[in-house]
């Protein structure tokens, strides 16, 4: 069990590390490597999607992989963390569709927000189990 | 629910490692059910009873 969850922890840290390099190459390759307007700019995002796609399939398999405890401590996190980014989100658009906050809504802000949520929730939920 | 599995299995002189081993869960779970934080599901539940050579209503016990 332990060698299983090994493969699958290192499988998902694998993808994730790559979807962060490729988005990372998507996001500066077009400004500093390559002209914008060439081919590789959409080639570059095509990778980093399809390989979001594979970071999403090996997060599957390790949540598949989880025992029934662990489970519903993920999906009480989860749970709650839609939530947030729901209510977070559109309050955030709110504020800036009718010019209450200075700066342009980011998209960046509210995966932030989504990250720290589910780290919290799931240090709590993860406390109150063990 | 009350349950007796941390008793049982002292009783086989299983650790809690052990146990999760045996019955295919993490040892976090085992302890969430010995501290009677978590109900097991009754896949879990029938490998305890089997392990412990008991019925399952001899291990978890209803609060009613």
């Amino acid at each position: 069990m332990k060698k299983e969850r090994k493969k699958k922890i290192t499988q998902l840290a694998l993808w994730t590390w790559t979807w962060v390099a490729t988005l990372a190459l998507a996001t500066f390759g077009p400004e500093f490597i390559w002209a914008a307007d060439s081919p590789l700019t959409l080639i570059s995002i095509v990778v980093n999607f399809i390989n979001g796609a594979l970071m999403i399939w090996a997060n599957r398999n390790l949540y598949n992989h989880y025992d029934e405890l662990e489970r519903k401590i993920h999906l009480e996190a989860m749970a709650f963390t839609l939530g947030v980014a729901v209510i977070v989100g559109l309050t955030y658009s709110l504020l800036d569709q009718k010019n209450i906050i200075e700066t342009d809504a980011e998209i960046g802000f509210l995966v932030g927000i989504i990250g720290i949520t589910y780290g919290v929730a799931m240090g709590i939920n993860t406390k109150r189990y063990s | 629910m009350n349950n007796r599995v941390k008793e049982l299995r002292k009783g086989k002189g299983l650790t809690q490692e052990d146990l999760a081993e045996i019955i295919g869960v993490s040892r976090q779970t085992v302890n969430a059910i010995e501290k009677q934080k978590f109900d097991p599901s009754l896949n879990t539940a029938f490998k305890m009873a089997k392990l412990f050579e008991l019925p399952i209503e001899s291990i978890f016990l209803s609060e009613d």
